[in-house]
């Protein structure tokens, strides 16, 4: 059978299926049932630094199987009370990364320190919720921005830093080289993708917040892109996230790039056990195609492979 | 998906509790619930009361601002309708006791006329704060359960929570199974007679919820959620793999005692 644990940034995962920030990630138990389920590890809901309750219902809006429209609104329970979940999530024996959400880079830094004192073994940026004002992509919508919240971060802490950035800009790949300056270990891409829908009978947006982001199949073009055009454009390590359901979807982001893979709607229609579905399908699809390590795929669909990627 | 339906018929049934009835297509099993959207409000997850039939409902007590203003909602008026989600209640039983404790007769009466249908004998134990706001009463009478009230004022039947009755039923006679759904302080106080007297209990549980795809995990409890994996859950589940009766979440996902 075909090698499926990857290192990255430092991490050793089982397997590159990690489950997405704000899955199953409210309490420590479900963070550690993802784990059981077979996930390599587990990314928090983002936390900021007050309990939040998001918006208003309706929060969702489903496509059949092939998309999902959300505007939460960062619901968290605020880094005084998280870290009590995360102590359930390690007790079952998961690898923990610690989402955070803040307004400033100075309030980054913070949250980082204090996420980083939870035991979590790496820390993930959101910079990139598309629809909560004065977070996410208001504030990591820019090259600039980007790079300045990382580096606040990086010099608070000592743990891996993987900026998560949007989709919803004329060059995500340029977000990605800010992070990369800025110290980032590795990038995450991407989020969900500005999106609406409305209800014509009743002449009005179906979330409660009007626009919302688009996560799911429909989405997986859209990441594969961003991550193929990060893969060329900085010498981080990538975790693809967007439309992650099969084996070969997968495999078409690791071939694009990616080392690791967030894996999170597929969730709402398949059940938690899709990680495991994920993970032996995986196998099995290297094994048929002779590939005898996942980290062997990394990139494979670049002319030339790792050559490339820019060199230092 | 939601479908956008309109009320067909607002049934008062006690002062703080009406029932809408709408039409709506995919079928349902009693104790499944769907999510109510009222426009430009708010979407709550509300068990049917009514879940067979071209034209289904839901019963609603007033407890916050949504729920309040939904009470006023009228014949004609649109609402969004998605599910149902979850899973019910095990029919097989034979020989049933339901204990109700005010609206939680809305997700019991339905399940107790598919049970009666099967060939059950359904006891049902009763309860609300006073006479007039026992739900569904003459509903149960109707489909041949004996039906034992309880009010806390003793306006009717016997003074003081459902809970003694429920007790002293388990005690004289024997039952295969006991459903409850109420406050969880009664569903805890129940399970526990059940369990005194060998008898497995379900409960409906009922959590904030958002998503209702058991994705956004609002709803955990233990290893559970409640709008995947319940909103009925085997009482013995409940007390040896999660919190019930001890916390819940807020909309945040903070912890709040009870």
């Amino acid at each position: 059978m075909a090698e499926l644990g990857v290192r990255l940034a430092g991490l050793e995962l089982r397997n590159p299926f990690l489950l997405a920030s704000g899955i199953w990630g409210e309490s420590g138990v479900s963070l550690g049932g993802a784990w059981s389920a077979g996930a390599g590890g587990v990314i928090t809901k983002s936390i900021g630094s007050v309990p939040r309750a998001g918006y208003p219902n309706p929060t969702i809006e489903t496509y059949d199987r092939w998309g999902m429209l959300n505007a939460m609104g960062l619901p968290n329970p605020g880094i005084d009370e998280y870290p009590t979940e995360i102590a359930a999530a390690r007790a079952a024996g998961a690898p923990v990364i610690g989402s955070i959400f803040g307004a400033t880079p100075e309030e980054f830094a913070e949250l980082a320190r204090r996420m980083a004192a939870t035991g979590v073994l790496a820390l993930e940026l959101n910079l990139s919720c598309p629809h909560a004002e004065g977070y996410g992509t208001e504030v990591g919508g820019t090259p600039e921005e980007v790079e300045a919240i990382v580096r606040a971060v990086s010099r608070a802490v000592r743990l891996p830093v993987l900026a998560k950035i949007t989709p919803n800009s004329a060059d995500p790949a340029g977000l990605a080289e800010a992070a990369e300056r800025g110290g980032a270990a590795a990038v995450s891409a991407i989020n969900t993708v500005r999106a609406l829908a409305i209800d014509v009978r009743l002449r009005r947006p179906v979330l409660a917040h009007g626009l919302g982001g688009l996560s799911g199949s429909a989405i997986k073009p859209v990441g594969l892109a961003c991550v193929w055009q990060i893969y060329e454009r900085t010498r981080l390590p990538i975790v693809g996230v967007g439309g992650i359901s099969r084996a070969e979807d997968a495999l078409e982001y690791l071939m694009a790039g990616a080392t690791a893979l967030e894996v999170g709607t597929a969730i709402a229609f398949d059940g938690i056990s899709v990680f495991g579905r994920l993970a032996d399908g995986l196998a099995r699809l290297l094994d048929e195609l002779g590939i005898a390590r996942a980290a062997d795929a990394v990139g494979a669909a670049h002319p030339g492979g790792a050559a490339a990627r820019p060199s230092r | 998906m939601r479908t956008v339906v309109r009320i067909t018929e607002r049934v008062v049934e006690t002062p703080s509790t009406v029932t809408l009835r709408f039409p709506y297509g995919p079928a349902a099993a009693p104790g499944q619930f769907v999510m109510v959207w009222v426009p430009g409000d708010d979407e709550l997850p509300m068990s049917l009361s009514y879940v067979d039939g071209p034209s289904r409902g839901v019963t609603v007590k007033a407890m916050g601002d949504t729920s309040r203003r939904i009470l006023r909602l009228d014949a004609g008026q649109p609402i969004g309708v998605r599910g149902p989600y979850g899973r019910g209640f095990d029919l097989s039983a034979r020989r049933l006791l339901a204990v109700a404790g005010g609206s939680g007769a809305a997700v019991l009466a339905p399940a107790a006329e598919a049970a009666v249908a099967r060939g059950a004998r359904v006891t049902v134990a009763l309860g609300a704060t006073t006479a007039a706001e026992l739900l569904f009463g003459d509903r149960f009478r109707a489909m041949g359960a004996e039906v034992v009230e309880a009010t806390d004022d003793g306006s009717a039947g016997v003074r003081g929570f459902v809970t003694g009755p429920a007790d002293r039923l388990l005690a004289e006679r024997s039952f295969d199974a006991v459903w409850t759904c109420g406050p969880e302080v009664m569903m805890l106080k129940v399970v526990g007679s059940a369990r005194a007297h060998g008898v497995p209990a379900h409960c409906s549980v009922e959590r904030h919820m958002k998503c209702a795809l058991g994705m956004c995990d609002a709803c955990a409890l233990g290893p559970f959620h409640v709008c995947s994996d319940g909103p009925v859950f085997a009482a013995d589940r409940l007390l040896s793999e999660t919190e019930f009766g001890r916390f819940h979440r807020d909309p945040s996902g903070r912890r709040v005692p009870g």
